[in-house]
């Protein structure tokens, strides 16, 4: 049996398996990407792509600014701006009983000491978004957020993560993970590939995956739908969501407007697919148009959903198995992982390479998933 | 594109004639046919122009499936003028380029 | 929100859709039909009602005026028929979402027919979007429907029966032909032949399509043999077409339409958008969805009739429209299963007897190899303007599949999702690839099936919260 020996194998094409084994790559590790499909099948190629620091979960907000930092120098980081525009997010609230929960936010972050988010009036709301419904009052806005575009992000990483040399295996599933000698040893079919440390990056199947290792982690799916319509004149530039509704909406590159918001469909996990249900998605429909009447005569030109892991708490799992030596884990990112894939790559490389990182995850910790399991 | 018709009638539409308007001017047609179908009788016989390359299309395949006739009619836009049937007094804008929305 | 349930919905008002609802409802069950055209009768019989009143009838030929009593019989079948209606989606359950007006509803039903037929190959050359270049079937609906006619001798090139009907339907409605650039490869008859023992059980439709060839030849205009290259060119419209032969020959003439057409295949959107299986049909270079005898796709109580089963010509649409009818009825208990396979048996007969010279036809005019070849500088994907050289550089990093190059190159991604490119897509990345067509696999098919607009579908939530 042909064995392929590395340092370490990323279970996961996905953006974060794909940002881990760059990183990894950069410390000097000698980095296999072992994909069951092919790289950023699932939510990676699902993703509306927002790079959103707003509104983020106090716990994440660390990292999600130095993730943002290196999005706005993402070209020297993989070679490409990965299509990343910097017009803002913004979170609108279209009623008065929807502007305390906005202003007590604003509030909150600003007493921890973070500047990114602040609230601005009807006036100024007008004037970065002249499309909007003129019901809206207000908005909570980062001005340095914004989105990029998921494919070319995909084509970037991949590429920069082939230039470090990273072996980039697709069509690979791990069936089986035995440990001896001090190393792992996966089998993908006819693949044998042995690694002394392992990343688990696999996204909705991380807690299969974890399995195959002994930790018996807790998580749960989404599989949340997205519309993109025919290609429109230019709209809007920042990213909107609102209060009260599952909606976000923004105008790509191409001119094609995305709109997403979590609004779910039906997964299955064992066919690897995941469904659109129209009567649901006619809320998220309903929401684009009362907040931007002009786009009711729009085209829709598809729709469809990915398959993403989530955790009961809506945190990433980041961290190393307590369980399994040699075994990291990076998934569970709950439909808003995008944004902090440079950052959580560049942690996963320090956490295998030296045993420890600088930045904060403490409350990403897969042991808070794994008691509760224990517990029940 | 002044040159002629691609396309031109067999017979005279007689009673079922009626007018509808294709980008402002008056054109004549038969009622019930499709607007695709009368603007390949035009001597521009282009239904838009591409949102990419502004290259003008015209109908291609007449059965719904290739989406070169779309134009906006009474209002509504991006419309397969293929399966539109004509009526008295239509208007019929052509594509040019990339979509505006309107209200 | 909820427009009415029934026991079967059936998409499409062709043969195979017309044929269907008038079994399913005259065994007792109670039938929707909807369909994007104006009045009954598909592609083949399309325009048929408002044509039957007129002197036109007759040029269009004895076949075309068979829809007459076809169209009369569905009128009156007793089935809810909802014309100018398009399907945007169907969801298992059965929940179907139609547009019509301007007006989104759900229909609900217990059992689908899919009676949505074939489209034409797509046929990319250079300079095939430009104006004047069109379908020979696009050519023969705008004489169906309109009256309408080329206003100069006309160019055609391809292969197949239809061209040869259209050009025989042109003349005889007064019209004049430039030129038929013939792509039909050199040793097709003699392979074709291999197959005439079959086909001799329909040698009516032999000796028919001889004769309109004969005829054709008769007038004089040239008709040149084996061409495997076109290419249009034009400033906004066509105004110049060459090609070359086999033998290397070529001509640049000057042309204002030229109507291209190298077969049909099967319209498979709808049955992918409900999880059908589908297979690669070698002989006709196509996806055929995977059906058991009665035409059940691998969804229960989904049916696929007519062409969009499989090509099987206008004769074998009705016996399978009335296939699904009779499994259908026996299944909801209006008809014994022993009378249901009783008069399965008769429609079985017609339908071997109908497909009985398509081996023949399949062979005969199979695509020429360069209609799934284009030049690089082929726009590939119409809507969003890919290339077929683009195509190909893509194609040979990694190993991408169509889901992959859809979603670096934006083919597929367009207004027509995927129906004017698909083919020719897995066709390039094959040859790339060194893989087979069939390993290459299909473009995903995401949802809607047509470009509902985002007030259509908001106006489904609103129903249900005025409800």
């Amino acid at each position: 049996m042909n064995r392929e020996g590395f340092d370490v194998a990323v279970i996961g094409g996905g953006l974060h398996g794909l940002s881990a084994a760059l990183h990894l790559a950069r410390a000097g590790s000698r980095t296999v990407v072992i994909e069951r499909h092919w790289t950023g099948r699932h939510a990676s190629g699902a993703t509306a792509a927002g790079v959103r620091t707003l509104n983020r979960d106090i716990a994440e907000i660390p990292i999600s600014l130095e993730a943002m930092e290196m999005w706005h120098r993402m070209a020297s980081i993989v070679g490409d701006d990965c299509g990343f525009k910097a017009h803002g997010q913004m979170r609108v609230a279209e009623r008065e009983e929807h502007m305390p929960a906005l202003l007590q936010r604003e509030a909150r972050v600003r007493a921890l000491g973070y500047t990114h988010e602040e609230m601005i009036d009807a006036a100024e709301l007008r004037r970065l978004v002249p499309a909007l419904s003129p019901h809206c009052l207000g908005a909570l806005i980062s001005r340095q957020d914004g989105a990029a575009d998921p494919h070319r992000t995909i084509a970037a990483f991949r590429r920069a993560c082939e230039r470090e040399g990273v072996t980039i295996a697709e069509g690979c599933g791990v069936t089986s993970a035995e440990r001896r000698d001090g190393d792992w040893h996966l089998s993908c079919g006819s693949r044998r590939f042995t690694a002394s440390a392992v990343v688990n990056a696999a996204g909705a199947w991380a807690a299969r995956v974890a399995a195959l290792f002994g930790d018996e982690i807790e998580l749960g799916l989404r599989a949340s739908m997205m519309i993109a319509t025919e290609r429109v004149a230019p709209l809007l530039k920042p990213v909107v969501s609102v209060v009260g509704r599952a909606l976000s909406f923004k105008q790509s590159d191409q001119g094609t407007l995305v709109i997403g918001g979590g609004l779910q469909g039906s997964a299955q996990l064992d066919r690897a697919r995941s469904s659109v249900h129209f009567s649901v998605l006619a809320k998220g429909a309903k929401a684009a148009s009362d907040l931007f009447p002009v786009v009711r005569g729009a085209r829709i030109a598809r729709c469809w959903t990915g398959i993403e892991a989530q955790t009961r708490d809506h945190l990433p799992v980041i961290g190393v198995s307590p369980n399994a030596a040699g075994l990291f884990h990076t998934f569970g990112y709950s439909g808003h992982g995008f944004q902090l894939v440079p950052v959580v790559g560049a942690i996963v490389a320090d956490l295998v390479t030296e045993g420890r990182t600088s930045r904060a995850i403490g409350a990403f910790a897969p042991e808070r998933l794994m008691q509760g399991r224990a517990a029940a | 594109m002044k040159d002629a018709s691609m396309f031109h009638k067999l017979h005279d539409p007689g009673l079922s004639a009626v007018t509808v308007y294709i980008d402002g001017q008056a054109v004549a047609a038969e009622a019930g046919e499709s607007v695709a179908a009368v603007l390949l009788r035009q001597p521009a016989g282009w239904s838009r122009t591409t949102p990419i390359s502004e290259s003008p299309r015209a109908p291609y395949c007449m059965m719904g499936v290739c989406f070169e006739c779309l134009v906006e009619i009474d209002g509504k836009g991006s419309v397969q003028g293929c399966l539109t049937p004509v009526r008295e007094g239509m208007s019929i804008i052509r594509h040019m380029g990339v979509r505006r929305l309107s209200a | 929100m909820n427009g009415g349930h029934s026991d079967v919905l059936i998409v499409g008002a062709g043969p195979a859709g017309m044929a269907a609802a008038v079994s399913a409802a005259g065994l007792g069950l109670s039938v929707r039909v909807i369909d994007d055209q104006v009045a009954p009768g598909g592609q083949i019989w399309r325009g048929i009602e408002a044509v039957a009143a007129s002197p036109r009838l007759a040029r269009l030929g004895d076949a075309y005026g068979e829809g007459v009593s076809r169209a009369a019989a569905f009128r009156v079948c007793g089935a809810l028929y909802e014309p100018q209606s398009q399907l945007w989606q169907i969801e298992p359950g059965f929940r179907a979402f139609v547009t019509r007006d301007g007006e989104a509803r759900v229909f609900t039903a217990t059992a689908v027919i899919l009676a949505t037929g074939a489209q034409e190959r797509p046929v990319p050359f250079p300079g095939w979007t430009l104006p004047g270049v069109l379908t020979a079937g696009a050519a023969q609906i705008l004489l169906k429907t309109a009256d309408q006619v080329p206003e100069k001798p006309v160019w055609i090139a391809g292969c197949g029966p239809l061209p040869l009907l259209y050009m025989t339907q042109l003349l005889a409605a007064g019209g004049s032909i430039a030129g038929f650039l013939d792509t039909t490869p050199r040793g097709r008859m003699g392979a074709a032949l291999r197959h005439l023992p079959g086909g001799l059980r329909r040698l009516g439709d032999l000796v028919k399509g001889l004769s309109w060839s004969r005829a054709l030849q008769r007038q004089g205009f040239p008709i040149i043999r084996q061409v495997t290259e076109l290419r249009a060119e034009g400033e906004g419209r066509l105004q110049r077409l060459s090609y070359r032969t086999a033998n290397g020959r070529g001509d640049s003439v000057p042309a204002e339409v030229l109507l291209v057409h190298e077969g049909i295949v099967p319209n498979i959107h709808a049955p992918l958008a409900l999880g059908c299986d589908i297979r690669w049909h070698e002989g006709q270079h196509c996806y055929v969805p995977v059906l058991d005898e009665w035409g059940e796709a691998s969804q229960a109580n989904v049916f696929i009739v007519g062409d969009g089963a499989g090509i099987g010509g206008m004769e074998a649409c009705e016996p399978r429209g009335r296939l699904a009818a009779l499994r259908l009825a026996a299944r909801m208990q209006k008809l014994g299963e022993a009378a249901a396979d009783a008069a399965a048996r008769k429609e079985r007969a017609a339908l071997s007897r109908a497909l009985a010279l398509r081996p023949l036809l399949d062979t005969l005019y199979a695509p020429r190899p360069q209609v799934f070849a284009p030049a690089d500088e082929t726009l590939v994907c119409r809507c969003e303007e890919v290339t077929a050289g683009e195509l190909r550089s893509r194609a040979v990093q990694g190993q991408p599949g169509p889901n992959q190059i859809k979603a670096f190159t934006r083919a597929g991604m367009g207004p027509c999702q995927g129906r004017q490119c698909g083919y020719t897509v897995a066709h390039i990345l094959a040859a790339a690839q060194n893989r087979s067509v069939e390993d290459v696999g299909f473009y995903r098919i995401r949802p809607p099936l047509k470009p509902v607009t985002l007030g259509e579908l908001a106006s489904l939530d609103e129903q249900e919260t005025a409800a």
